[in-house]
């Protein structure tokens, strides 16, 4: 138990150890979600926050039991509906520190509404999609981000589903913060846990996450492979390769295109700006695949400032008592044409 | 000339016109002006979900129905004594429902070829003799509402003729003896930004009521006196404002914020704006994506330690019942309004209905029991959000609280509680660690109550994971065990069945002889108590008792039904809640069951009684 409850953090020393909480963690030998739940539990001693103003909530799926091995206040809700009863708690209680921990399923499919919604808003929740492109805790269906052709349990001659693409997705859903991380990487995850929790209002993180037992490899290349990320740091050449060879230029058409540094020189590559008031370059960004690019951007694709829903509701709220006193019951009651009898 | 003027003591009157002629305004208003005289007042607002229909046609039609009287009613009465007919089309839809002999007063400007054809009329009926045995008044009350308006500057032909229905109103003031003040006040609060069409409908109303008392058509007025009730500061109320009031009432007696999560939905949405208008104090409104997130929304709020609302009618409480089943098993309070509307799917979203009562039961996964309560008046619509508050946190429960469209939308005098009347109905939230060696069992339960404690996010040391998963008893791990899981399973049950003993008992409403018992739940309560008043006067003896809880029931309620010989159960549905007190109490209870959209009539219920009294 922590000894500083007042969310002072200069007398908080916690470390990693202390957000395990007793419960056997359950998920397959091999699975990706211990790295990420390692880096996660590494990462929250740094904020400072003592442990009983933390809250995970989760949907359902494999990575939803999350909030079971946290030892802070969590809950295990339903399919998809963390970001609405993450929403309420944090609007209520804008205190806390929520987290909201999804899946492909749970966020994209099931939870598509709320996820998109939580979004625009810009409640003040970091919600983690831990992206594994199958459905594992229901053994092996594809999902909404399984490649066209996926043969999985239901889709025995290839998926016809074109997939989403989750960053896109949330830019096209007026997100924040969108971002991207690996579950082997665990600097590179840590540093995006960072920045995600110093944003205010909503931020995505998205993680690729192997499941190794229904959609095994899925991230090989990129997992095995650094010089196929692409490394994006606000105010940095967006440039990659082994040696830093290719960078990223946008045609007119509005599509990332990568040309060698050699022919371009370095000042011919785009400068990432993750501040950018315009959700362009954001965009185009995010559509870049190994599919399409031989590359994968990781990092922070945007990080805008705009209004919190938790402080404008609560500024809401204090504006109406300031300009009508604080609600008085009896004279609400009769507010209105009354009569004696 | 010197006009007579006839005492009643009581009298209905029926506003009908098309839906944008502002025929629910002119009712409110007559409403508003008979109550602050001191009469008696029920209300029936009936109006199609279409916002506009076509002009002039049947579906089209809205209506206003209110009774007033000199003494206590129960109901906005079975059949109008007055109708005011706007148009052809509200002819139609309503002269079936006026007794021969009544009052007609029609706007004869309205019945041109064109309106006539689409009400389907193939003559005129103001010509063809076809309302010879009704008292008709003709009024051109669209030429001279024009008449009256001309010379106020800045307001167009069509902006004038909109005044018509306050020329209407004003002859019914008029005729009724109705005050004016407050509705001149109105018209000009309402108008504040254009004064000139203040202007226009007090001129329109002024000259309707001037139009009463000069005209040849009118030869008597009429007087109904104030009501004796029970002395006090009074207001009228309908049902979802009371709610409304309730539940902030319940934020404040429970020293907890309110958050309501909510999607709009008839006949539920005036719940939601309402609130939201309500800032100051304290509450928190959160409009939505859809249903579900809006009670999820309210969920998170409770895990976070508010008193956690939402409020649907029967599609969206569809919708929401998995995240319900959810606050169950998780054990958090959780107050759910369903303002029954008649289904099924989207139904009649306009009109009420009682069908909703085994889907809030028995709607959801698994052994899932919920509280379940009813308000019966549009003023108890505001008690039963406080009882329905009080057992929630209580008991750590979801509780579902049944309301419908004709509590929502209907009007009655109400005596204004004061707040120092109200229970306390705060709770604890529990702090430190409840076991011996330091920690903290969130399943741990109150050996009275069986409710688990409740520890919010912010409280150092008590840092625990709850979830849908079964959990075992006391630590509320993750659990599979199959004895676990039967435990859990009987001490949800046992937790909700033991509200019982934290509820009044069934009050029966009883006359010396009476061997038959109407038992009745929810809006009903009005249609009946005027039935069994109707009996009553006759001679005949019958017993009236009306549940507020329906799960649990009150303790005493199985003793009362063997006491009578025969029971009576009406419903606005196909005979629900009669199932369930059938194979719980094995009586042989009858139904009376219509699904009409529309509440009983207290005749026909009185003919249904005597039917049951005397077989």
């Amino acid at each position: 138990m922590s000894d500083n409850g007042n969310g002072n953090s200069g007398l908080l020393q916690l470390s990693a150890k202390d957000f395990k909480s007793d419960q056997e963690v359950r998920w397959c030998p091999g699975c990706g979600d211990y790295a990420i739940l390692a880096a996660v539990q590494g990462f929250m001693p740094e904020l400072g926050i003592p442990r009983e103003n933390i809250v995970f909530v989760s949907g359902i799926g494999c990575s939803s039991r999350f909030p079971y091995y946290m030892q802070t206040y969590g809950m295990h809700s339903i399919h998809g509906r963390a970001p609405a009863i993450a929403s309420g708690l944090s609007t209520s209680r804008p205190d806390l520190s929520v987290w909201v921990v999804t899946g492909d399923g749970d966020a994209m499919s099931i939870g598509g509404n709320h996820l998109i919604h939580a979004l625009r808003r810009n409640v003040n929740l970091k919600i983690l999609l831990f992206n594994n492109e199958i459905y594992g805790l229901t053994k092996g269906q594809y999902s909404p981000t399984s490649p066209v052709g996926k043969v999985a349990k239901s889709t025995p001659m290839g998926s016809i589903d074109r997939p989403f693409y989750p960053l896109s997705l949330a830019l096209g859903a007026e997100a924040t913060f969108v971002a991207r991380s690996i579950d082997t990487d665990r600097k590179h995850l840590t540093e995006v846990l960072r920045q995600a929790a110093a944003h205010k209002g909503t931020a995505l993180v998205e993680i690729y996450q192997n499941c190794n037992i229904y959609n095994d490899g899925a991230f090989d290349v990129i997992r095995d492979n650094k010089g196929r990320r692409l490394y994006l740091e606000h105010g940095k050449p967006a440039v990659f390769g082994e040696n830093g060879e290719k960078g990223i230029v946008f045609t007119d058409e509005g599509a990332a295109k990568i040309v060698d540094i050699n022919e371009v020189g370095l000042d011919g590559v785009y400068v990432h700006d993750a501040h950018a008031d315009e959700v362009f370059h954001a965009f185009a960004l995010s559509r870049i695949t190994q599919a399409s690019h031989g590359v994968t951007p990781i990092g922070v694709l945007r990080d805008v400032d705009r209004p919190v829903y938790d402080e404008q509701m609560a500024g809401q709220l204090e504006a109406a008592v300031a300009k009508r006193g604080a609600g008085d019951l009896d004279a609400l009651l009769s507010a209105t044409d009354t009569w004696e009898l | 000339m010197t006009k007579t003027v006839e005492q009643l003591d009581r009298v209905i009157i029926r506003f009908a016109g098309d839906s944008g002629d502002g025929m629910q305004l002119t009712g409110d208003r007559f409403t508003s002006e008979t109550a602050v005289f001191g009469n008696d007042i029920a209300t029936f607002p009936d109006f199609p979900a279409e916002i506009r229909a076509p002009a002039g046609s049947l579906p089209g039609v809205s209506g206003f129905q209110v009774h007033f009287a000199d003494h206590d009613i129960l109901t906005p009465g079975d059949q109008p004594d007055v109708l005011v007919a706007m148009n052809p089309a509200a002819l139609k839809t309503n002269l079936k429902d006026l007794p021969k002999g009544s009052t007609l007063i029609v706007n004869t400007d309205a019945f041109v070829p064109r309106n006539l054809d689409k009400a389907g009329y193939a003559s005129n009926p103001l010509e063809d003799g076809s309302l010879a045995d009704w008292q008709v008044h003709p009024v051109a009350v669209t030429t001279m509402t024009l008449e009256s308006v001309k010379g106020i500057e800045g307001i167009t032909p069509r902006e004038g003729e909109r005044a018509k229905n306050m020329f209407a109103l004003g002859l019914m003031c008029w005729l009724f003896g109705r005050p004016t003040q407050g509705t001149v006040d109105f018209i000009n609060e309402k108008f504040s930004k254009r004064p000139e069409i203040a202007a226009a409908n007090i001129a329109a109303f002024n000259a309707g009521y001037h139009f009463g008392e000069t005209s040849e058509t009118f030869s008597i007025s009429y007087e109904v006196k104030p009501a004796k009730l029970k002395p006090g500061k009074y207001r009228q109320i309908n049902g979802n404002s009371a709610l409304v009031y309730g539940l902030v009432a319940a934020s404040i007696q429970a020293k907890r914020a309110l958050f309501l999560g909510a999607y709009p939905i008839t006949p539920a949405s005036s719940i939601l704006e309402e609130l939201a208008a309500l800032k100051h104090f304290g509450v928190r409104t959160f409009q939505a994506e859809d249903e579900i997130a809006a009670v999820g929304a309210a969920l998170g709020a409770a895990f976070g330690g508010a008193l956690g609302v939402t409020v649907s009618a029967g599609p969206g409480i569809v919708l929401k019942q998995e995240t319900i089943g959810l606050a169950m098993q998780l054990e958090l309070p959780l107050v759910i309004l369903n303002i029954q509307r008649a289904g099924p799917s989207t139904g009649m979203p306009t009109k009420p209905e009682q069908t909703d009562l085994l889907n809030v039961l028995y709607g959801r996964n698994g052994e899932s029991p919920i509280p379940v309560i009813a308000a019966s008046t549009p003023g108890g619509c505001f008690f039963a959000a406080i009882e329905a508050a009080r057992i929630a946190l209580k008991y750590r429960t979801p509780v579902f609280l049944l309301s419908d469209a004709y509590l929502a939308n209907g009007a009655e005098p109400w005596l204004i509680p004061s707040s120092a009347d109200l229970p306390d109905i705060s709770v604890e939230n529990i702090i430190q660690p409840n076991r011996e060696d330091g920690s903290y069992w969130p399943y741990l339960r109150d050996e009275k109550t069986l409710a688990r404690p409740w520890a919010i996010p912010g409280t150092p040391g008590l840092e625990h994971r709850i979830g849908g998963i079964e959990k075992a008893d006391g630590t509320g791990n993750i659990s599979y065990d199959p004895d676990n899981h039967d435990l859990m399973t009987r001490l949800r049950a046992q937790k909700v069945a033991g509200i019982a003993a934290d509820i009044p008992l069934l009050e029966v409403d009883h006359v010396e002889g009476a061997r038959t018992l109407v038992l009745g739940w929810g809006s009903t309560y009005g249609p009946i108590g005027a039935a069994i008043k109707l009996l009553r006067a006759d001679g005949v003896a019958v017993d009236q008792a009306h549940l507020m809880h329906l799960n649990p029931f009150p303790r005493n309620l199985g003793e009362v039904l063997k006491s009578y010989d025969k029971i009576l159960m009406p419903e606005m549905n196909l005979g629900q809640l009669r199932q369930l007190v059938r194979s719980e109490f094995l009586v042989d209870a009858h139904g009376y069951n219509r699904v009409t959209g529309k509440p009983f009539k207290a005749s026909e219920l009185a003919e249904a009684i005597l039917a049951l009294v005397n077989a």
